[in-house]
Formats: C-alpha cells, structure tokens, sequence
C-alpha cells in the first residue's frame, strides 16, 4: 500500500509504522513516522481500520432497530451516544419525556462520562509506565458498571435509551449501589491525584507536549475537554442545555496551555464535576409514582382470568421485565401510542395493547418521523457528538450521519508531534481519547 | 429574534444567492448554489456572527432526484452559541465542489471522508484520497446504489 | 510413531505445562477491548489461569485473543500477525463479531475471523462478560490438554 509519507520521505530517515494492531489499547490506527534518530519529522496517520459501515447499515434498520449500533459507536460511553440518538428523533416527533425519566438519563450519562474519562486516562497513565493508575481505576469503574447493569441488564452496551424515556425504571436498591460507586470513585481518584499530579516523570511526559493554541483548536474543530484544556470553556451542557442540565450546578473546568497535562487535568476535575452531578440527580429525583411493585398475580393466572372477565392490572412481570410494570410507566416513557411500546400487561391481556405491539415492530409501521432533517447534539465523553437525521418519512432513515468528536482531535495529530520524539507520541495520543467505533464508523 | 436576523441578514447581503431559508425543528438551514459557498462563508466568518467553527460537512445521496447529491455543512459559533447548516446541491455529471481546506483545518479530513463515500472531488483539497475504504476499492459505499453486502476481500477468505 | 505409556505421560505433562503458561496478544479492536480490559484486571483476574502475562509481539506469544470487529481493511494484518506466531499457537475469537460478524453484516466486516485464519475456540456475545471469555479460556485450556503435542525434533509434515 503506497502511503503519502512513502513517497515524500528523505532517502536516508527511517520509516516507522506504528502499526494497525499496537500495544497502545486504542484500537487500530496506523501511524506511519519517519525519523531522524528519536526526532520526528514527519507523520501520517491512517485511519479505516474499524470502518463498520454504520452509515450505511443504519438505513437498511428501522428507527428503533438500529438504537443497538448507537451502542457500538463510543463503546466506553455507550449510554451518551444512545442518548444523543434517541433525542434527535423526539426533536422530530416533538415527545415530551417524562421528568423521572429525564433525570435517569442524566445519571446514567454522567455515570458513562465518569467511565469514559477514568477508562481513558487509565490507558494514558498505563502507555506511560503508570500501571497501579490502570488497575485502580479499572476498579472504580467496575462499582459503576455494577450500578449499570443492575439497571439496565448490560455492563456495557445496553441499548437502555429508548425513544420517549428509558427502558426501565431504576432498581428498588439503587440509592446503595450508587452511593458505592460514588464513595469508590472519589478514593480511586485522591489516590490517582496523589501518584501522579506531581509525578516529575508523569509531568516530563505530558506537560508542553502536545500543545494547541485556542485559535488552532477552533480552526481544527475541536470540542470537549481537548477544547476547554486550551481554555475556552464551550460544553454543550451549558451552551445548549438539554435534558434537566439547566437546574443542576457543576462547574466547567479548564485548562490554560492544552497540552497533554490539562487534558488530564481538565479529565480529573471533569469526573468530580460528574460525581456532583450525579450526588444531585439522586437528591432531585422525582419520587416513582408506583407505591410498591411487589406482590401481584402470576402472569399464566393473568391470562387464565382474562379469558373470561377483565383483567386485574397488578400482575408481576417476570424478572427481566422488572422495572417496566405498567404502574410505573408513566413515569418513564412519553404517553404517545405510535412511539412507545405498550406497557407490557396490555400487550400481553387485551387485543389492543396486542395490535400495538405488534405494529410497532412490523415493517412499514412503528416510529415513522415526518419528512425532514434535524441535527442534535449531546456532549460525549469526547466532545460533541451530533446526529444529523434525514428522514423521508418512512420507518427507515434516509440519512444518518454521527458527528464524531474524535476525527478533528486525530487529524490534528500529525501537527502535534511533528518535531517532537517518538516517545511524546504515545502521551499525546492517549490524552486525546481516541474511540475508534466513533472515529471510523 | 437573534436566530432569525442572521437569516434576514443574509438575504439581504445576498440576494439572488440564498435560493431557500427556513428553521425546520428549529435549526437554521439555507440553501445556496455550489458557487457561491466560499464568500458567504467568508462572511459568515466575520464579526457580528463569528461562525468560526466547522462542526461538520457530510454529503446526502438523493438517488431518482436530480440534482443527485446534497452537500451539508454545519457550522458553529462559539461566542453567540448559534448553529447553522449550509445546503448545496451537486449534480451528478459535475461532482466538484470547493474545497474549504483553506479556511477550516477538519476540512481536509471530512473531504475525504466525503469523497470515499460519495465520490464527490473537491477542488484544492491537497491531499484527497480514501479516508476509511483501503486502495482498491471499488466504488463509493455510502450511494444508494452501492448494494449493502457487495464486499471486497483485500486477501483470498478461506471457506 | 509408538504411543506407549511414557510418550503419553510426556504429552501430559507437556499439555499441562503449556495451558498453564499462555502468553497471549491482545489482537484488540472494538468494544470487546473493554471488557477483555476488565478480565486482565483486579476484579477478574486473567492471571489466576496462568494467562496473565500479556506479550505485544506475535512472536512471543501463542495465544492470539481477537476481540472485537475485524474490517476487510484489517484482514491482510491480522493474518500477518497470526504468520508471525511461532508454533505452537491457539486463537480465541471473542466476541460476536470476531465469530460471525456479529451484528454487521455489510460490505465493511469480515463475516467471522475463520474466513482469514483457523480459530480454537468461539467466545460469543456482545461483548461477552469476563466470566465468558474466562470460561472460554477454560475450555481451550481443556483442549490444549488433551491435544497431541509435537515435540519430536523433526518437523511433522504438515
């Protein structure tokens, strides 16, 4: 494969190729050097090597099929980008979330921003020799996948946004679980601030490497912390609030030169922002309207009684459904018949919840936006993550595209360590965070 | 309105070149002919709307319609928090737009990223080539009319 | 060659020793990466089934572990990589996309990594869950056990 670099390099520089498949857990991104000794003089980064036709394949999926490749997209925040997804079709359809249900969405982003950020710079600290940072914070960010997936069902992809609210309500035991994850991240991350914000190694190897200027960052696109590490303290939570961010306080943190040290910094403080964030939601969150969800009849005596008299509404779902009982969903779904499913006690007793249910999924049928195109955007755990819908009115999108925070931050690369030593290239690409699902897709 | 003057504004520095302005869900959209993108860009650039950030440029293919391909660029400004999206329309038999490398640095990789899966070519891009298909391929996958499955192997697949 | 007592003994022995002592390679993509991540870390410990050591050079290793998406594009490489390991060597597809392709069935994804090289065992899910990819290593575990060895000094005919 001829590259650019083959053909512009000097006869006697040597060629390095920080292959597709390198220990720096990043995923697969080729960076071609071509070095004089340690000294870089010129670089070139290939990208494509996870391009999984998301594009493409998300116009052959109807609107509520293709939630599960929004998962897939940044796999260490997924819930933000489903997030994303899911409030640019109710832009379009115009729904009205439920307030229970838009503070659960912003727990659970924040708690995926917290696992994005800590998976991030557990990576940038490790390339750099730190592997005690790595496996500390590999822990803290078990205690949230726990609260995730106890939730949710998934530790990672959990497809749990849907469009009008959330899949689920939260367990009956939430509060513990997240108090823990909350108690384990803050002793992970004084831990972590201690072994390496003075760290004279750590220090030599990301301060004034890597650095951007405010104006280049904007001419280069950049947002999220890479931006706000420069100093400009653009996030979307406060420029464009969405969801409840508007009545919740946290701070913006930045940075001041936007080299590899402030993006870790910026990172740091970000996550404490984050564990206030989601201290508040757990204070304001509006009370669950079901009383109690226990006790209730078996479904098979449900459906035994249906056959000849009306059926009683507390029946018990089975354990997978829980947290979706028709008593609570009001509170975490939109009431629009054609967006969201029905409770699952109609679909399963009368004919009505039946056809609904069924005509949801068939298709042709189901979410069917009107004609139109719309962008939203959300801020991921990189930056702006925007969708850009085209839809003709089918139940299938004409157009899907994803902004993705992390192209611009990778493009800028090859600016960032020309002229600097191999070895700065490895601080510098961990602190950018570079997500291939979301860069290539 | 704040959002409705940039679009009054426009129209009346420009005239006979914004062919369409409109908010649909609330996101202002004009529709310019390919011509004229660098000078109203250059004037959207400057003071009292500093839209100084490329957010995205992405393509759409409206097979069965001519002109067939859609370009769209959405921009950013930081200062008025205020976003906006340029539309353009390419014909199928002239697929070369201007290229804004030279204004906006992620321009020189959302190009090609345009060019790979459309096949548009952008004039005084430096570098244009595939972003994310490898050398070899055949064809733009994102058109309509590229089948979904049609895959093509860089090395022989067992079985 | 004679299969008496001592040669199977040896094989034993010698099935024993390696399945307690892979070196592996990380071939990390997609999202499968993360929870390989969590398996190597403290709370599920690959390092308690003698697999902890992670070697970033093909050479030096004999488990290659694919997790995640592998695209068209990333086929000439990871079948060069799987070159470059030296005898004996073991290949765990992780993931549902290592597998079959997993959800993306497109002109972009290799529909299962048995079409570029041959696989020991199939660790399915989206990602699978470290007791998953634990269990899966298990089972090649078993299989390296009972597998024939080849220690002569010549060469088999392959």
């Amino acid at each position: 494969m001829s590259t650019r670099i083959q053909k512009d390099a000097r006869p006697d520089s040597l060629l390095l190729n920080m292959g597709p498949s390198h220990p720096a857990m990043h995923g697969a991104v080729r960076i071609m050097l071509e070095l004089d000794g340690e000294r870089i003089l010129n670089s070139e980064v290939e990208v494509g090597y996870l391009h999984r036709g998301f594009e493409k394949q998300c116009e052959n999926r109807t609107f509520f099929n293709l939630l599960i490749y929004t998962d897939r997209l940044n796999y260490v925040s997924p819930l933000i980008n489903n997030v994303g997804y899911v409030m640019t079709i109710e832009k379009m359809l115009g729904l009205d979330v439920p307030e229970r249900a838009q503070y659960i969405r912003v727990l659970m982003s924040e708690l995926s921003r917290i696992s994005d950020h800590l998976t991030c710079l557990a990576a940038m600290a490790m390339e750099c020799g730190a592997f005690t940072v790595f496996l500390y914070k590999m822990k803290a960010r078990e205690f949230i996948w726990d609260v995730i997936e106890a939730t949710t069902g998934a530790r990672m992809t959990t497809s749990y946004i849907r469009i009008g609210g959330v899949r689920a309500d939260l367990q009956s035991d939430y509060q513990a679980s997240v108090q823990k994850a909350i108690l384990e991240t803050r002793k992970v991350l004084k831990d972590v601030h201690g072994l390496l914000d003075k760290n004279k190694i750590f220090l030599n190897r990301t301060r004034d490497i890597g650095s951007m200027t405010r104006d280049d960052a904007i001419a280069w696109g950049w947002t999220g912390p890479a931006l706000r590490s420069t100093g400009i303290a653009y996030d979307i939570r406060k420029a464009f609030p969405y969801l409840v961010y508007d009545r919740l306080e946290f701070d913006i943190p930045t940075g001041e030169r936007g080299d590899n040290y402030d993006r870790y910094m910026v990172r740091m403080k970000e996550m404490d922002q984050s564990l206030r964030i989601v201290e508040q939601c757990l204070a304001h969150l509006p009370k669950s309207s079901a009383a109690l969800r226990a006790g209730g009849i078996e479904p098979a005596d449900a459906i035994k009684i249906s056959r000849t008299k009306k059926t009683r509404t507390d029946i018990r779902l089975s354990p997978n459904l829980e947290g979706a009982e028709k008593a609570v969903y009001k509170d975490i779904l939109a009431d629009d018949d054609r967006s969201v499913l029905p409770a699952k006690e109609d679909a399963y007793t009368t004919i009505e919840g039946l056809i609904s249910h069924f005509q949801y999924f068939m298709k042709g049928h189901g979410i069917r936006p009107p004609k139109g195109e719309t962008y939203f955007s959300v801020e991921g755990g990189n930056g702006e993550v925007g969708y850009y819908i085209v839809s003709k009115g089918s139940d299938k999108p004409y157009r899907l595209h994803l902004r993705a925070p992390c192209l611009p931050l990778l493009a800028a690369l090859e600016e960032l360590i020309k002229g600097r030593y191999v070895a700065d290239v490895i601080p510098t690409f961990g602190s950018m965070n570079i997500i291939l699902g979301e860069l290539d897709r | 309105m704040e959002e409705k003057k940039i679009l009054d504004d426009l129209k009346k520095k420009f005239p006979e070149k914004i062919l369409e302005s409109s908010a649909p869900f609330g996101d202002l959209t004009i529709v310019i002919p390919k011509a004229a993108l660098l000078e109203i860009v250059d004037f959207l650039r400057k003071t009292p709307y500093e839209f100084k950030m490329l957010l995205d440029l992405t393509c759409v293919d409206h097979a069965g319609r001519t002109p067939r391909f859609e370009m769209v660029y959405h921009l950013l400004a930081l200062t008025d928090r205020q976003r906006l999206r340029i539309k353009l329309s390419v014909a199928e038999d002239d697929l070369r737009v201007e290229s804004l490398t030279p204004i906006w640095k992620n321009a020189n990789w959302l190009e090609r990223e345009v060019y790979d899966m459309f096949g548009i070519r952008f004039q005084g891009h430096p570098d244009l080539r595939r972003l994310f298909m490898y050398d070899g391929f055949e064809g733009h996958p994102l058109r309509k009319d590229y089948p979904l499955r049609k895959r093509q192997p860089m090395i022989p697949l067992r079985k | 060659m004679d299969a008496g007592f001592l040669t199977t003994k040896f094989n034993d022995m010698l099935g024993w020793a390696r399945k307690f002592s892979l070196f592996h390679y990380p071939y990390v993509t997609a999202c499968c990466g993360m929870e390989y991540m969590s398996t190597a870390c403290a709370h599920f410990d690959i390092d308690r089934f003698g697999a902890g050591w992670t070697r970033f050079s093909p050479r030096q290793s004999d488990l290659l572990l694919v997790v995640g998406t592998i695209s068209q594009k990333q086929a000439p490489v990871l079948k060069t990589v799987y070159d470059q390991m030296t005898e004996p060597k073991w290949v765990l597809a992780i993931g549902a996309c290592a597998v079959s392709g997993g959800i993306y069935d497109n002109y972009a994804v290799v529909q299962g990594i048995d079409q570029i090289i041959p696989v020991d065992v199939y660790i399915p899910g989206c990602p699978p869950r470290p007791e998953t990819i634990l269990d899966g290593l298990l089972k090649l575990q078993e299989k390296i056990q009972k597998q024939e060895h080849d220690w002569r000094w010549k060469k088999r005919k392959s």
